[in-house]
C-alpha cells in the first residue's frame, strides 16, 4: 500500500484504474473534468489497458457505456450537473438494462442561474432512475467507493449502475493523504470483469430491450425493486469485505458518529459531514450528546439501519443540500420522515435546507443548526428551514 | 484483426443464402419496406453481425416480448443513441476479441433529427460500426409527421398542405465527415443494397449505408406497390444511387445510366402512385411540384459537378 496526496478527482481515477475499467466514455464538465483527464493519461501511457472513447455529449456517454456494458465491458464514466441532466435519458436506461455501470458525479448546482459550485440538486434529480446513490465523504472513501461500486453493480443479485456522489471543488478538487492499495489486493477483492451475463453471441441470439406490454412491464419494474433491496446486502458487505483487507470501514450503508448516547442527531449526506462530526465534538464539550448519521447511501434509501441509528434520540437534523421546489422539507428530510414514520418510537425531526451552490456551511453553521432544532424541538415546530438565507431571518 | 480486402463482387440472387434471419410473424405493417430490408440485411451478411436499433417502426415491428424475429443479437436503444450505444458495444466486443459487426438500423428521424449528433460523434471519431439508415421519408411511427428527410411537397399530418422546405442530405452530410465508405441505396434494388452491405462490411472503420424505404402506410399507396413507387423513384431521378469510396463518389445500378435527364422518366410517375403528393398534381399547387422538380435537379447537379473531378466530393 502506498500514501499518495490526491485530489478527490484524481482518487476517483485511481479508483478507476484499480478496478481494471474497460472502456470510459465521457464528455468534460466542470468540477467532474480532472477524472477523465487523467483517466486519460492513464490509457495513453498504458497504464490501464481499456478504450478512452471521447464522444460529443453526455447523452452519448451513457449511451456508449450502456453499449459497452451490454457488451459485457467494465464501464465508467463521469459528470456533474448540466451533464447529468443532458444524458438523463441514458441514466433510466441504464439502470432498467440492468447494466452495471459505475459513475462518479462531482456534485454541482443546476443553472440558472450559473453556478459550478456543490449541492446536491444534480444527482437528487435522477433519484427515481433506478442507480444505486452512493456518497462520499472523503477522496479516500471515494476511491475506494469506486472500486466497492463495480463489486455491488456486478453482483448478480444486484446487476444495477451506481452512481459514486463527491462534492463538486469540496471534495473534487481537495487533497489529501490517500492509501492507494496494491493492485494484487484490489484483484482479491473484484476480479476481472468476464461478460456474463450479457450475451451478445450469434449462436445465441438475444434480444434487448423489446416492449414489454402491460401484462409483463410491472414484473421488470418490481424485479428492479427487488434487487435494490439486495444491494442494500451487497453495500454491507462489500464494506465489510473492505474493511478487513484494507482496515477501511465506513458503516455500509450509515455511518454513525458517536450516536450510542446521543440525545440529538444530525443527518446528512457527503463530505460536510466532517463539519458535522466537528460541532458534534464541540456541542459534546459543552455537554450537549450530539451524534451525526452519516448516509453512505441514499439508493437503497437505507431505513432500517436510519431507524436503528436514530433510537434513543429526542431531535434529529436533517440537513438537505438541495430541495424539491413546492415539497415543504427538503428532500432527504421528507425520506428520513417518512422511513420513520411508522416506528413505534421516533425523534422529533427538523429539515434544514443549506449549502445550495456551494455556500460554505462551518461547523459552528451546524453547532447552530443544533440549537436551531433543540429550540423547535421544545417548540414542537417542525417546518423546515432555509439555513441561513440573507435578508431573511430563520424565524 | 485483419480483414479481407473490399469486397466488390456482383451479387445475383442466387448467392444469397436461403436461411432467413428476420422471421415471419413480426408485426410491421403489409409491404413494409424495414421488414425487407431487414430481411436482405440478414442474407447480405450471413446473419452474422449485431443490431442497434432506436426508437422507431423497428421497435415496434419487432413485436411483443417475450418473442422476437430477429435471428441476430439485438440492442434495442434510445431514440437519440444508437451511433454512440454501437460504439460501445463495438468497443466491447472488440476487446473480447470478436470480429463481429455492429450494424445500427435506424429510421431517418433518428438518423437526420434527433440522432444527428451522435451520429456526427461516431462518424468523426471514426468508430467501427456499419450505420444503416432506412428513410421512410417521415415519423410513420407516431403517424406520419414531417422529418428532416421528408421531400418537399409532401404532405404529412404535420405539414398538412405540404411541406415547404427541403430534405436535407444525410448521405453528404456524413460524406463530410470523411469517413471510409457512404452509400445510398433502395429497397426495391436488393441486389445493389447486398452488394453495398458487404462492401461496407468489408471495411473497417466507420460506414453509413441510407437506404431508400417507400412507405406504404405513410405514402398513401397499396403495399403491393412498394417495389414498383421504390424503382420509380429511383428511375424518375426522385432517389440516386451511388456510392462514396474513401472520398470518391461513383454512381451506382440504375442511377448509372440516369445523370442525362432524358433518360429520367417524368417525376409525375412517381408522385402519381403516393398520395401524400395527390395536392402537388393538382394545378393550384403548380408552384410546388416545379420546387421539387428543381430540387431533384439539383441534386443531379451536385452529383453531375462532383463527378466531373473525378469523383472527388472535396
Amino acid at each position: 500500500m502506498a500514501r499518495a496526496v490526491l485530489s478527490g478527482n484524481e482518487a476517483v481515477a485511481v479508483g478507476v484504474k484499480l478496478a481494471r475499467v474497460q472502456v470510459v466514455a465521457a464528455y468534460p464538465i466542470t468540477p467532474q473534468t480532472t477524472i477523465v483527464e487523467k483517466i486519460a493519461e492513464y490509457v495513453d501511457r498504458g497504464e490501464l489497458k481499456a478504450r478512452f472513447m471521447a464522444v460529443e455529449s453526455e447523452h452519448s456517454a451513457m449511451a456508449a457505456c450502456i453499449g459497452a456494458a451490454a457488451g459485457g465491458a467494465r464501464v465508467f464514466t463521469a459528470t456533474s450537473s448540466q451533464g447529468l441532466l443532458y444524458m438523463s435519458e441514458m441514466v433510466f436506461w441504464a439502470a432498467g438494462a440492468r447494466l452495471p455501470i459505475v459513475m462518479a458525479v462531482a456534485n454541482r448546482a443546476v443553472a440558472p442561474p450559473w453556478s459550478i459550485w456543490c449541492d446536491h440538486n444534480d444527482a437528487l434529480s435522477q433519484r427515481d432512475a433506478g442507480w444505486i446513490q452512493l456518497w462520499a465523504e472523503s477522496a479516500q472513501e471515494a476511491m475506494d467507493m469506486v472500486i466497492q461500486a463495480y463489486r455491488v453493480a456486478e453482483d448478480e443479485r444486484v446487476l444495477l449502475p451506481v452512481m459514486v456522489n463527491l462534492d463538486g471543488f469540496l471534495l473534487s478538487h481537495a487533497y489529501e493523504p490517500v492509501d492507494v492499495p496494491e493492485q494484487s489486493l484490489v484483484g482479491r477483492f473484484l476480479p476481472e470483469k468476464t461478460p456474463a451475463p450479457y450475451w451478445i453471441d450469434p449462436s445465441e441470439p438475444r434480444s434487448y430491450g423489446t416492449i414489454a406490454a402491460p401484462d409483463t412491464y410491472m414484473e421488470f419494474r418490481y424485479k428492479l425493486q427487488v434487487s435494490m433491496g439486495n444491494a442494500a446486502r451487497a453495500i454491507e458487505e462489500a464494506d465489510e469485505e473492505w474493511g478487513k483487507l484494507t482496515g477501511r470501514r465506513y458503516g455500509g450503508l450509515v455511518e454513525r458518529y458517536r450516536c450510542d448516547d446521543a440525545e440529538i442527531g444530525v443527518i446528512l449526506a457527503g463530505s460536510w459531514a466532517g463539519d458535522a462530526k466537528e460541532a458534534a465534538d464541540l456541542l459534546r464539550r459543552k455537554g450537549l450528546r450530539v451524534g451525526v448519521i452519516r448516509l453512505r447511501a441514499t439508493r437503497p434509501f437505507p431505513a432500517d439501519e436510519l431507524a436503528e441509528a436514530v433510537e434513543g434520540m429526542d431531535a434529529v437534523a436533517v440537513v438537505d443540500r438541495a430541495f424539491s421546489p413546492g415539497l415543504p422539507s427538503g428532500v432527504l428530510a421528507a425520506e428520513v420522515k417518512a422511513a420513520l414514520y411508522d416506528r413505534a418510537r421516533r425523534p422529533f425531526v427538523k429539515g434544514f435546507v443549506a449549502g445550495l451552490g456551494g455556500r460554505d456551511v462551518t461547523p459552528l453553521d451546524f453547532a447552530t443548526i443544533v440549537e436551531l432544532t433543540l429550540r423547535s424541538f421544545k417548540e414542537g415546530r417542525g417546518a423546515t428551514e432555509w439555513y441561513g438565507l440573507r435578508g431573511w431571518r430563520p424565524w | 484483426m485483419v480483414r479481407p480486402a473490399r469486397v466488390a463482387t456482383v451479387v445475383t440472387v442466387r448467392e444469397l443464402p436461403v436461411e432467413e434471419y428476420w422471421l415471419p410473424g413480426h408485426s410491421a405493417c403489409p409491404g413494409c419496406p424495414a421488414a425487407l430490408g431487414l430481411r436482405i440485411l440478414g442474407k447480405a451478411l450471413g446473419g452474422r453481425f449485431v443490431l442497434v436499433v432506436p426508437a422507431g417502426c423497428t421497435t415496434v415491428i419487432q413485436g411483443i416480448y417475450p418473442r422476437t424475429p430477429s435471428r441476430v443479437p439485438l440492442l434495442n436503444i434510445a431514440f437519440a443513441a444508437s451511433a454512440s450505444a454501437a460504439s460501445g458495444l463495438r468497443a466491447a466486443l472488440e476487446l473480447r476479441g470478436l470480429d463481429l459487426p455492429v450494424v445500427v438500423w435506424a429510421g431517418d428521424g433518428g438518423t437526420v433529427d434527433i440522432g444527428l449528433q451522435a451520429l456526427s460523434g461516431a462518424a468523426e471519431r471514426n468508430e467501427d460500426i456499419l450505420y444503416i439508415c432506412y428513410d421512410n421519408e417521415a415519423y410513420q411511427n407516431t403517424g406520419i409527421q414531417r422529418s428532416g428527410s421528408t421531400p418537399l411537397g409532401a404532405w404529412t399530418t404535420t405539414t398538412p398542405s405540404g411541406k415547404r422546405e427541403r430534405r436535407k442530405d444525410a448521405a453528404l452530410i456524413v460524406a463530410a465527415h470523411k469517413v471510409p465508405y457512404v452509400a445510398t441505396a433502395s429497397v426495391a434494388y436488393p441486389l445493389d443494397f447486398v452488394e453495398k452491405v458487404r462492401k461496407a462490411a468489408s471495411v473497417r472503420g466507420f460506414k453509413y449505408i441510407h437506404l431508400h424505404a417507400p412507405c406504404p402506410t405513410g405514402w398513401r399507396f397499396p403495399p403491393s406497390k412498394m417495389v414498383e413507387v421504390g424503382r420509380l423513384a429511383v428511375e424518375t431521378g426522385a432517389w440516386i444511387l451511388y456510392e462514396v469510396e474513401d472520398g470518391v463518389l461513383r454512381l451506382t445500378g440504375r442511377s448509372r445510366a440516369l445523370l442525362d435527364p432524358s433518360k429520367r422518366k417524368p417525376l409525375e410517375d412517381y408522385l402519381r402512385l403516393q398520395g401524400r403528393f395527390a395536392h402537388l398534381l393538382r394545378p393550384e399547387n403548380r408552384g410546388m411540384l416545379e420546387q421539387l422538380k428543381k430540387s431533384v435537379e439539383e441534386a443531379w447537379e451536385t452529383v453531375k459537378k462532383i463527378l466531373e473531378r473525378g469523383g472527388r466530393i472535396f
